[in-house]
């Protein structure tokens, strides 16, 4: 006669202990206040933001320039003109050497170099923006004699570069390998085919990665503290010191100014808008899919 | 018209490991050749080997000979050169995702330089045609995309690509095995009636097909051609055991 | 031999343009092909160039002040830029204390954040949650700063601090006068930082377990929690690791937010009160306004410093997560 199972079917039979589960209970409520508590100063930070700012956000602030210390009024118009200018100066640089990066790791780079590359733009993405900033300061700012919206944009590309490359090769990636075969069996050459097929197919996801870069660099102060260096003034010369929004933000709120502390959180609401803005832009954007039309 | 086929010799590797032996044969202008084999024999490779689309694997090499029509495949032109001139379509339907199904069948010549927008009009619409799908698209061509049809839709939108360039030879590497029946039995239509102005080369595991569409088989074992005669004569009466083998379903 | 009988013969334009003349022109394109290839490898090894270019300006930026000063540059605490006496041992501190209470503080709460939302949440609760913990992740840290100084800091001024003193002064952490402004602001706004980088990762790293490791410990009877600890984060903490090494990285270059809170002041205290400074703030605070040569070689000493740490805390943190999700391509988590 088999020895029956009593034994183990009890302890199966036997509810889940009080602390067992009081244990999971609490684990569920502190996941969820670790939630709470993580969402605070987002609430926190957009809130106040908004509540601060957008009293001073009108015709006047955007259209003019820093007044002297001491009066009020003004503006960041020329901030928030210089940090398009030198956004575009980096993204002239940042923009081809990365998709161009991104296109040698996805199409040729299936080699130890290759593997070297992808290493050092990961490594790079991790280099602090301050250390950018000296040896941008370094490169241009030295051999030039003066601080200028070049240096600045020299800056800022070296931090989009790596940004770029990366998810460029990641988009190239995705693409098919028989979308590729379809234009060789055509006659097409391999720069044509990456460049009119491949790139094409691809090309929603790599400026959805140019857009990323390019939101992530727009906020960036360190590296134009001693690059760009800042200007009071209108500046549309490559070679002068350019003003920056997240410059004169920064300018302001450490200043003792009551009515700069007011302006830089109008600088810093504008400033966040455009940010959300292309983050939200690049979710969009990649959500409506890679591939047009594809089933 | 389509031109002959001549094969001297041809040897493949992937890297170390050979995959073709000496082929040595023939295809006729204006008939369809069927190559048949199981599993890894090497059809696919043959067959990619004539226009050289084999090279574009890493470490991938072939020698030999292989003459289409007065083209010598692999002397004197570059592999890019002799791709425009043989059409080739794929097992799974390839068409570009980006591309209006126009802009799909155009682009072959438009990638190559061809920009006479009046000859490409009346191209497209002939290479459609061609390959029966202009019925079922000729409203949609530009608002269309070239993925948004149904698979067999998609593969004739391939062979349409394949046929705008006006290619001497059309190679088909098992173009009906991602398909369903009736698709099948539409590209199998197809085949019968390009044959008139292309040689056709059809890669294919189904052995009822290529008795339904082709005049020639080959039959491909581990690498080797083991024997190529008119099709009748290799599904009724072949010359070689293994090819009997292989048919009657001892293996395969 | 038969074949299907065509439903109708279909009308083709004569293909007479098929003879002699080809379509196409057949030029060669292995000119254009190795042209484009040189092309796209240049800016491939400009990625090379650019590592080698920031390590050539920071080595030899910095050698004047090696030359005068040697290694011990980095354990002398006199900062004395009016007699030219450089020692960074104040910002060392500053920087290894900030960044230790920022993952402190935020560890716990990422990981919290990551299990509540690849585990816990419901579907469609899980998307929103994601968007917004990375959306943390988007905020400039100059803007961190800013409501750091005029939100975070009068609160602690007003009610963390002396919280802290009245129930915590026993540790010896929390003596002086409570200012706000100190190495406790600097270590909170850190934590706000870097929690998105350690959840997203934690996250990644999480949803790479395979869900057979969930339902394999599940099927013995275990409570939701006991799966999630057995079955995910075991799994995952190497992953999770790394995530946490990759903030400290974050946390160790970060320069706004901190420079605008923590005090400015190259003084080593104990008491997380008291005003500080890093090595990012110090470089930021003075580097423009820097008067002679050994002054301004002693910050790029500073930033080499920062950017060999960095770096070496970046690879291994790569490494780390690497070795749980197998490579796929690293994203930038800034």
């Amino acid at each position: 006669m088999p020895e029956t199972v009593t034994a183990t079917s009890d302890f199966a039979a036997a509810p889940i202990s009080l602390w067992r589960r009081g244990v999971n209970a609490f684990a569920t409520f502190a996941a969820g206040a670790a939630v709470v508590l993580v969402l605070l100063p987002l609430g926190a930070v957009f809130g106040y933001l908004i509540y601060k700012g957008i009293g001073s956000i009108n015709w006047a602030f955007l259209t003019q320039t820093p007044k002297p210390v001491g009066e009020a009024g003004g503006g960041m118009a020329n901030a928030i003109a210089g940090s398009a200018f030198i956004l575009l100066i980096a993204s002239a640089f940042g923009v081809p050497i990365g998709i161009g990066a991104g296109i040698y790791l996805a199409e040729y780079g299936r080699n130890q170099l290759g593997n070297v590359i992808r290493f050092t733009a990961d490594v790079l993405n991790g280099v602090p923006s301050i250390v950018v900033g000296i040896v941008a300061y370094g490169i241009v700012v030295l051999s030039q004699g003066h601080f200028s919206a070049l240096a600045g944009g020299v800056a800022l590309a070296i931090m989009m570069i790596p940004t770029i490359t990366r998810t460029t090769e990641e988009m190239l990636l995705l693409v098919p390998n028989a979308v590729r075969e379809a234009a060789y069996g055509l006659g097409v050459s391999r720069w044509r085919t990456t460049l009119s097929i491949t790139l094409r197919t691809a090309t929603s996801g790599v400026i959805t990665g140019v857009m990323l870069a390019f939101a992530r660099v727009a906020g960036e102060t360190a590296p134009l503290l001693f690059t760009a260096f800042g200007n009071q003034y209108w500046n549309w010369k490559i070679n002068q010191p350019t003003a920056a929004l997240s410059l004169q933000i920064f300018t302001y709120a450490i200043s003792p100014f009551d009515e700069w502390h007011r302006q830089a959180w109008a600088g810093a609401l504008i400033l966040i808008v455009l940010i959300v803005f292309a983050v939200s832009a690049v979710r969009i954007v990649a959500g409506r899919g890679m591939l047009k039309g594809a089933n | 018209m389509g031109v002959g086929i001549k094969v001297d010799k041809l040897n493949a590797w992937f890297g170390k490991t050979q995959a073709l032996y000496d082929i040595s044969m023939e295809a006729p202008a204006n008939h369809a050749t069927a190559i048949i084999g199981p599993s890894g024999c090497g059809k696919s490779t043959f067959v990619r080997c004539l226009n050289r689309m084999h090279e574009t694997v890493t470490d991938a090499r072939a020698t030999g000979k292989v003459q289409i029509g007065e083209l010598d495949v692999y002397n004197g032109t570059s592999a890019v050169q002799i791709r425009r001139r043989i059409g080739m379509v794929f097992q799974k339907p390839n068409p570009f995702p980006t591309m209006s199904i126009y802009d799909n069948v155009a682009a072959g010549l438009k990638l190559n330089g061809f920009h006479d927008h009046k000859r490409l009009d009346e191209i497209v619409e002939r290479s459609l045609k061609l390959s029966a799908l202009w019925d079922e698209v000729k409203d949609n061509l530009r608002k269309k995309s070239g993925a948004s049809l149904s698979g067999g839709q998609q593969q004739r939108l391939c062979i349409a690509r394949a046929l705008a360039v006006e290619p001497q030879v059309l190679l088909m590497d098992e173009p009906c095995s991602a398909l369903d029946p009736i698709s099948t039995g539409k590209i199998e239509e197809l085949i019968f009636q390009l044959k008139e102005k292309f040689t056709i080369v059809i890669v294919t595991h189904n052995m009822q097909q290529a008795s339904r569409v082709a005049e020639f088989t080959g039959f491909f074992l581990l690498g080797k051609l083991i024997e190529l005669d008119k099709t009748e004569k290799i599904f009724t009466t072949p010359s070689d055991k293994r090819t009997e083998d292989y048919i009657t379903g001892r293996f395969g | 031999m038969t074949g299907p009988q065509p439903v109708a013969k279909k009308e083709v334009a004569a293909t007479s343009e098929v003879q002699a003349e080809p379509l196409l022109k057949a030029g060669s394109s292995h000119i254009a092909d190795g042209i484009f290839h040189l092309a796209m490898l240049a800016c491939g090894l400009c990625v090379l160039a650019l590592v080698g270019v920031i390590v050539y300006e920071l080595v030899s930026g910095s050698k004047l002040s090696w030359h005068a000063f040697g290694l011990k540059f980095f354990f002398q605490s006199e900062w004395d830029p009016v007699n030219e006496q450089f020692g960074a041992l104040p910002f060392v501190y500053g920087t290894l204390v900030s960044s230790l209470l920022a993952l402190l503080l935020a560890v716990p709460l990422a990981i919290g954040v990551a299990v509540f939302i690849t585990e816990m949440a419901p579907r469609w609760l899980k998307g929103p949650l994601a968007f917004t913990t990375e959306l943390l992740a988007a905020i400039p840290s100059v803007i961190y700063g800013l409501w750091a100084i005029f939100v975070l800091v009068p609160l602690l001024r007003q009610y963390g601090e002396p919280f802290c003193a009245r129930y915590f002064g026993w540790t010896g952490l929390f003596e002086g006068p409570p200012y706000g402004i100190g190495m406790l602001a600097a270590g909170i706004i850190l934590a706000i930082m870097v929690v998105p980088i350690v959840s997203s990762i934690t996250r990644e790293v999480m949803t790479a377990v395979p869900q057979q490791q969930r339902e394999a410990v599940l099927a013995l009877g275990a409570t939701r929690w006991e799966m999630i600890r057995t079955g995910v984060l075991r799994n995952a903490r190497a992953g999770i690791l790394g995530g946490v090494i990759l903030g400290l990285g974050r946390a160790l270059g970060e320069t706004m937010a901190v420079t605008m809170v923590i005090g400015n002041r190259p003084e080593i205290a104990k008491s997380l009160f008291a005003p500080g400074y890093t090595m990012a703030s110090v470089i930021a605070n003075e580097f423009s306004e820097a008067t002679g040569n050994t002054y301004l070689s002693a910050l790029i000493e500073i930033g080499l410093a920062l950017f060999i740490v960095t770096i070496i805390v970046n690879i291994l943190a790569q490494f780390l997560v690497w070795t749980v999700t197998r490579g796929t391509p690293a994203r930038s988590h800034a």
